[in-house]
C-alpha cells in the first residue's frame, strides 16, 4: 500500500514534470495540511520572483511529509511537529528545520445563543478528559458571569489521524495540566480518553463536525474556525487575561519564543498580558545536502523568498510573521545548504 | 479466470500479512481481542474495530434485507409491468451514488435528523433496552447503520430482482392452477424456489457493508469505543484505515494497521464461510428447473 501511494506519488509528479516545459524546474513538496493555504498563495506569488520553478505540493498531513522526506521522494516535507532526533536517526542526510509560518490554534464551538465565551486550560483540559460534561458546569459558568449557559451535554471534537494542530494543542494542555501530560501526553497522535466525545478526519472534517452537532467543542487552525463561521473562545494566558487568537495575539506569542539554533522549539502558553496562549509553528524540512543542485538552488531562492517577502501575504491568511530577527536567522540557515 | 481471483484474494493476503508482520509478532492473537488503541504508548488492539464493523453491518442488514427483498418482489410479482422500468431506474441510480456524497448527506440531513426525531422517539418506546440508552449525539453505530442499509438496499434489490425474475414462469403457473392466491404463489412457487439466489444476494450486500469506508467514516464518530448502545460512537476497520493510514509513521504502527487490514479480510472471509454454512443446514435442496 505504501509502495502504491509512493509510486502513484512519483507517478503524479513524473507526469507533472513532462507537462511542465522542459526549461522549468519542478520541485515537489509534501506535507502539512496547516500550511497549505499559505503554500498556494505563496507558489502563485511566486511564479511572477521566478518563473522558472514550479512546484507541486500535496498536502497529505505532517506525518506523511516527513515519511517522503525520508525517503527522498520529495524536495521538501512541511511539518506542524518538529522531527525528534529518533525520528531523524534513519535520514540519509541532516536534515533542517525552516519556519516558515505561524499561527494560533482556536477552540471553536457550536453552542446556539452564545457568541462569545471564556475558557481557561485547565477547564479546557478537563473537558477534553471527559471530566466536565455540561456546558452549565459551575467551572465554565465562573468564567462568564452574565452567560446563559445550556444544561447540553459537552461534545469534545478531536483529530484522528496525525495532526500538527493536535501536537500545538496537547503541547499547551501538557504544560497547563500534569494529569493531561501523564494521561493523554504531547504527540501527533496521542492517546485520547476512552468514551469521550467525537473523532474527524482532517481540520475541515473537525470543523464540519463541530458545525452540525450543538454542544460540540474543538481545537482547529485559526483559518478554518474563521471561515466557516464558526464561534471561538477567549483563552486565558499566563498573565491572567483572556485572549482571542487575533494576529497581534499571535505575534505577540511568538515575539516571547526562544529560538534555538536549529528552530525546533515550541511556545506552549507563553507569558505576556497580550498573548494568545495556544500558537505554534510550522516548518519545511529540507536537507542540509540536497542531491540534485537545480532543484535545491531554486527551492534555497524560494525559501528566502518565503521567510522575508513572502511573510507579507500570510497574515491576510491569518498567520502571524516572522518577525525580522527570526528571519535573519533562518537565511543565516539557508546559507548553510550546500548543493 | 476463477483462479486469477483466487490467486488475487491470495495475494493480497500475503501482502498484508507482510505488512503485519511487525505487530503480529508484538501482539500475538491478542491483537483482535485487545480493546485499546494507544498509539502513543503502542499498545496497540482491534477489537474496538472489529465490534463496530460487525455492530454496523448487522444493523444496516436488518434494515436494508426486508426493504429489498419487498422491493425486488413488488418489482418481479406486483408492480404494473409499465412502472416496473422507471422504478428499476431509480434502484439503480441509488447504487451509482458516491459514497462520499452519501456520507456528507448523512452527516448534514440524516444526522440531524437521527438526533431529532429517530433516536429520541426510539428512546422513549424501546428505552428499557440497553441498546437505545444513554446520550444522543445523532453520530453514532445507529447512523452509520442506516447510512450503510441506503447503500446496499439498491445492490440487494437488483441481484434479488434478477433471481426472482429467472424463476421459470411454469413454477408460478402451476402454483396458480392448484389455486394459490398471488400472495400464495410468491410464497411458496418464487420465494421457496429462490431462497439460495436471494441469501447469496444478501452476502453481497453484506461484503459491501463490511468493506465502506467513506460513508461510515463521516457518521460513526470515529473513537475507538465498545458500547451496548446504539447511540454511542464508535469506529470501523475500514474507517481506521481511511483515517490513520496516511499519516501513521513509526513502524509499528503502521503495521498494526496493516493487520487491521488483514483482520478485516478474516472477518468478511469468517462471516462468508458461516452463511454458506447456514445455507447448507437450513436452505435444504434447491428444486431442480424442470424443462
Amino acid at each position: 500500500m505504501k509502495q502504491l501511494m509512493l509510486s502513484l506519488l512519483g507517478g503524479a509528479a513524473l507526469l507533472a514534470a513532462q507537462t511542465g516545459a522542459n526549461a522549468q524546474t519542478l520541485i515537489n513538496g509534501a506535507g502539512s495540511t496547516f500550511d497549505y493555504p499559505a503554500f498556494a498563495k505563496w507558489f502563485a506569488a511566486y511564479a511572477k520572483v521566478d518563473p522558472g520553478v514550479q512546484f507541486n505540493y500535496q498536502s497529505i498531513g505532517s506525518g506523511g511529509g516527513q515519511h517522503l522526506l525520508l525517503n527522498r521522494t520529495v524536495d521538501f516535507g512541511a511539518s506542524d511537529a518538529y522531527m525528534t532526533d529518533q525520528a531523524m536517526a534513519g535520514a540519509p542526510g541532516k536534515i533542517l528545520h525552516v519556519p516558515v509560518v505561524c499561527g494560533g490554534v482556536a477552540i471553536a464551538y457550536n453552542l446556539p445563543g452564545v457568541p462569545h465565551l471564556k475558557l481557561d486550560g485547565r477547564t479546557l483540559a478537563n473537558i477534553f478528559l471527559g471530566k466536565i460534561t455540561k456546558w452549565n458546569d459551575p467551572a465554565i459558568a465562573g468564567q462568564n458571569p452574565g452567560v446563559q449557559l445550556p444544561a447540553m451535554p459537552i461534545i469534545p471534537v478531536h483529530r484522528t489521524e496525525g495532526s500538527g494542530t493536535t501536537w500545538i494543542f496537547t503541547g499547551y494542555l501538557s504544560s497547563i495540566s500534569p494529569e493531561w501530560k501523564s494521561q493523554v501526553g504531547h504527540s501527533v497522535s496521542v492517546n485520547w480518553p476512552s468514551g469521550v466525545g467525537l473523532g474527524a478526519k482532517g481540520s475541515e472534517g473537525v470543523a464540519g463536525q463541530v458545525r452540525q452537532l450543538p454542544g460540540a467543542i474543538c481545537y482547529v487552525e485559526l483559518a478554518y474556525a474563521i471561515q466557516t463561521h464558526m464561534s471561538y473562545a477567549a483563552m486565558k494566558n499566563a498573565a491572567g487575561r483572556y485572549t482571542l487568537p487575533t494576529l497581534e495575539a499571535v505575534s505577540a506569542a511568538l515575539s516571547t519564543a526562544h529560538v534555538p539554533p536549529d528552530f525546533r522549539f515550541e511556545f506552549p502558553n507563553p507569558p505576556g498580558p497580550k498573548v494568545y496562549p495556544i500558537c505554534g509553528v510550522s516548518w519545511v524540512l529540507v536537507y542540509q545536502h540536497p542531491d540534485d543542485a537545480k532543484r535545491a538552488k531554486g527551492l534555497v531562492k524560494f525559501l528566502r523568498w518565503a521567510v522575508t517577502d513572502g511573510q507579507k501575504i500570510t497574515p491576510s491568511l491569518d498567520y502571524a510573521p516572522l518577525p525580522p530577527n527570526v528571519q535573519k536567522q533562518i537565511l543565516a540557515e539557508l546559507d548553510t545548504i550546500t548543493y | 479466470m476463477a483462479l486469477a481471483i483466487f490467486v488475487l484474494v491470495l495475494l493480497i493476503g500475503y501482502e498484508l500479512l507482510h505488512g503485519s508482520r511487525l505487530s503480529l509478532h508484538q501482539f500475538g492473537w491478542r491483537f483482535l481481542i485487545t480493546r485499546d488503541w494507544d498509539v502513543l504508548n503502542e499498545k496497540l488492539g482491534a477489537l474496538t474495530f472489529i465490534y463496530g464493523t460487525l455492530v454496523t453491518s448487522a444493523i444496516a442488514l436488518l434494515i436494508a434485507v426486508p426493504i429489498s427483498v419487498g422491493t425486488a418482489i413488488y418489482l418481479t410479482e406486483v408492480a404494473p409491468l409499465r412502472l416496473r422500468q422507471p422504478l428499476v431506474m431509480f434502484v439503480e441510480l441509488l447504487a451509482a451514488i458516491p459514497s462520499v456524497v452519501l456520507g456528507l448527506w448523512g452527516l448534514f440531513v440524516l444526522v440531524p435528523f437521527m438526533r431529532d426525531h429517530v433516536d429520541p422517539s426510539l428512546e422513549k418506546l424501546l428505552g428499557f433496552l440497553p441498546l437505545f440508552k444513554g446520550p444522543i449525539y445523532g453520530i453514532g453505530f445507529l447512523s452509520a447503520g442506516v447510512i450503510l442499509a441506503i447503500m446496499i438496499v439498491p445492490i440487494i434489490t437488483s441481484v434479488s430482482r434478477e433471481i426472482l425474475r429467472s424463476v421459470p414462469g411454469l413454477q408460478r403457473e402451476a402454483a396458480y392452477a392448484l389455486g394459490a392466491t398471488r400472495w400464495e404463489v410468491t410464497r411458496i412457487a418464487v420465494l421457496s424456489y429462490a431462497k439460495k439466489g436471494l441469501f447469496g444476494a444478501v452476502i453481497l450486500g453484506l461484503g459491501r457493508a463490511l468493506g465502506e469506508t467513506m460513508a461510515a467514516t463521516m457518521v460513526i464518530g470515529n473513537i475507538p469505543n465498545i458500547s451496548a448502545s446504539l447511540f454511542a460512537p464508535g469506529y470501523t476497520m475500514a474507517s481506521v484505515l481511511a483515517n490513520e493510514f496516511t499519516e501513521a509513521v513509526s513502524g509499528l504502527y503502521l503495521s498494526a494497521l496493516f493487520e487491521v487490514g488483514l483482520a478485516l479480510l478474516g472477518v468478511t472471509l469468517v462471516v462468508n464461510a458461516f452463511a454458506q454454512l447456514l445455507l447448507k443446514t437450513f436452505a435444504g435442496p434447491t428444486i431442480k428447473p424442470q424443462h
